[in-house]
């Protein structure tokens, strides 16, 4: 019988990677979530404890996905203690995904925004020219660097840039400063951003300044995750439904976005 | 002949029939904006308290293999005076505004906050099944059902809605307690109390453990109580409960709603589906010969 994509999937951990302190990748065997697209997302259950939504990882073994997470809220720090053999529900995959363009593209990641990024890394062609981004507040937070090299092993024209807040390690200063530098100086086919929102405000309103194509992932408090509860919108869209990728010229017209996101009552607050 | 999809129910004029249901993507002017043109006819609000409540934790939803879903959101909402000030400046959209309360009092207060807002009705929720003191708890005490509907009868002229559902009395008794109480119009049915368990790890999947299940599971049961409403009592009817095509809808009118409200459905097909069921009612009403919905209303009761 064909799964039921809303129905959740009790599945098992099998491997736990530590990638800083606070974040972790959990990894488990499920074909569907690892034909996940760039960007799509799953209601992740801890039994017992919450559920929550998670943009789907990559793994390096066949037939086989992760999550990574890092520890915040009751949620999320529950989802960062599983263990290697203990269970979990997922349904999904959830959300649209990346348009990915042809060229010279841009990657900006902040934190577990990563995510996606690497799962997108996987479908660009080996002729584009790949500029990733990565953004930490300092040393001891950066991670998916060595993962993002090996996935463009095979590109003849890439390159890496780590900055800190802090300067710690990498370029000293906010990732968005190298995006609007680097986009000030090169023309990209195609920005692709998570992470922060304000980080992600930040990078639309470079490209889109200079009328280059950008897309980012939002994120917000999410009930359910199909488009019902309505806990995520963001003006007139639901990010579960409608995306949670948008472009920039469609968030240039959401007065929400980069401002304001809803609590667990659904009333605005600001960022 | 012209063909319309105006419907009244009671003194609630509406263009279309085809309602957004309480509970669902109730919570900004923004998406009831969209809702209204893609099809709504009005929209009704996430059920309001008199303070914000923040609901129950994830897991809230959960999906029944073969259709439906249990639902124990916990009627988290932004309060009705954060509410109020986000729908003063609607103009357009017809908003019914739901509501949630223990007391007479609570609904009293609740009203005031509306007072320079263009509500087109208030519907009293007086049939959520899974949080304590309110919803289903208030509309198993017919008593208490009499004296919030006389209560907010006696505070505002906009039209008031009961929405009913089954609990551990007899729902009937309800829906006479609020006609008796002045009632413009009764919404037929709520979500059923269900619960989930999950087979593997052996706990309920619910954060509440209990919720209510919608969708198409639960048509025929809200079929049926529309039927035995407009067989027992002479008032106006909106039909609710996993109506998710147009066949439905004209099914909920035969059995004597003049109106009904979409909720799971959205799930399924999102947004789109408003327009879907006007579409197919419309056809329909050429195809029979209906040249408004009022013709159709009750019609599968004649002998």
């Amino acid at each position: 019988m064909q799964r039921d994509h809303n129905h959740p999937t009790i599945v098992t951990i099998e491997k736990v990677i530590d990638e800083t302190p606070t974040v972790r990748t959990l990894v488990f065997s499920d074909k569907i979530m690892s034909e996940a697209l760039p960007g799509q997302f799953a209601m992740v259950w801890i039994p017992g404890v919450n559920e929550l939504p998670m943009s789907i990882m990559i793994s390096d073994e066949p037939e086989r996905a992760a999550f990574t997470v890092r520890k915040h809220g009751l949620a999320s720090t529950a989802l960062f203690n599983v263990k290697a053999g203990e269970q979990i529900g997922i349904r999904g995959p959830y959300g649209n995904s990346f348009d990915l363009k042809e060229g010279k593209l841009l990657l900006v990641g902040g934190g577990t925004g990563l995510v996606p990024m690497m799962r997108l890394l996987t479908f660009v062609r080996p002729r584009d020219d790949i500029t990733v981004l990565i953004g930490a507040k300092t040393k001891n937070e950066i991670f998916f660097e060595n993962l993002t090299r090996s996935l463009l092993e095979e590109h003849h024209h890439h390159s890496i840039v780590v900055s800190t807040d802090d300067g710690s390690y990498g370029e000293k200063g906010f990732v968005t400063d190298v995006a609007e530098r680097l986009m000030s100086k090169i023309h990209f086919d195609g920005v692709y951003t998570c992470g922060p929102e304000i980080m992600m405000y930040k990078v639309v309103q470079s490209a889109n300044s200079r009328h280059v194509f950008v897309e980012a992932s939002l994120e917000r408090m999410m009930k359910c995750g199909v488009g019902l509860c309505g806990s995520c919108c963001v003006g007139t869209d639901l990010a579960c439904r409608d995306g949670t990728i948008f472009d920039g010229v469609h968030l240039s017209k959401n007065k929400e976005f980069g401002y304001f996101h809803r609590n667990k009552a659904g009333i605005l607050e600001h960022y | 002949m012209e063909y319309s999809l105006e419907t009244s129910i009671g003194r609630i004029q509406l263009d279309r029939p085809v309602m957004l249901a309480s509970g669902i993507l109730g919570i900004s002017l923004d998406v009831f904006k969209r809702l209204y043109l893609s099809g709504a006819g009005a929209v009704v609000t996430k059920s309001l308290s008199t303070e914000p409540w923040e609901g129950y934790p994830n897991p809230t939803i959960f999906s029944v293999k073969g259709g439906g879903w249990i639902n124990a959101v916990g009627l988290s909402n932004p309060g009705a005076p954060d509410f109020a000030r986000m729908i003063e400046p609607n103009k357009d959209v017809p908003i019914i505004v739901s509501m949630v309360g223990s007391i007479p009092e609570d609904f009293e207060i609740m009203i005031k906050q509306f007072e320079y807002c263009k509500v087109t009705a208030y519907e009293l929720n007086l049939s959520c099944p899974h949080v304590a003191k309110v919803g289903l708890e208030v509309g198993d005490d017919p008593e208490l059902v009499k004296k919030i509907v006389s209560t907010v009868r006696n505070s505002t002229n906009v039209p008031v809605i009961a929405k009913v559902g089954l609990g551990t009395s007899n729902y009937l008794n309800t829906v006479g307690a609020a006609i008796d109480s002045g009632i413009d119009a009764i919404t037929a049915i709520n979500t059923v109390r269900a619960m989930a368990i999950d087979a593997e790890t052996q706990r309920p999947i619910l954060s509440n453990r209990y919720g209510g299940l919608s969708g198409t599971p639960i048509k025929p049961i809200a079929l049926r109580c529309v039927y035995e409403i407009s067989s027992k009592y002479d008032v106006p009817i909106i039909g609710c409960g996993g109506i998710s095509s147009w066949e439905d809808a004209i099914e909920f009118f035969l059995a004597g709603a003049s109106a009904i409200q979409i909720g799971s459905a959205i799930g399924d097909n999102w947004i789109s589906v408003f327009h879907e069921i006007n579409k197919g009612i419309l056809q329909y009403m050429k195809r029979k010969n209906y040249s408004h919905i009022k013709e159709m209303v009750g019609l599968a009761k004649r002998s």
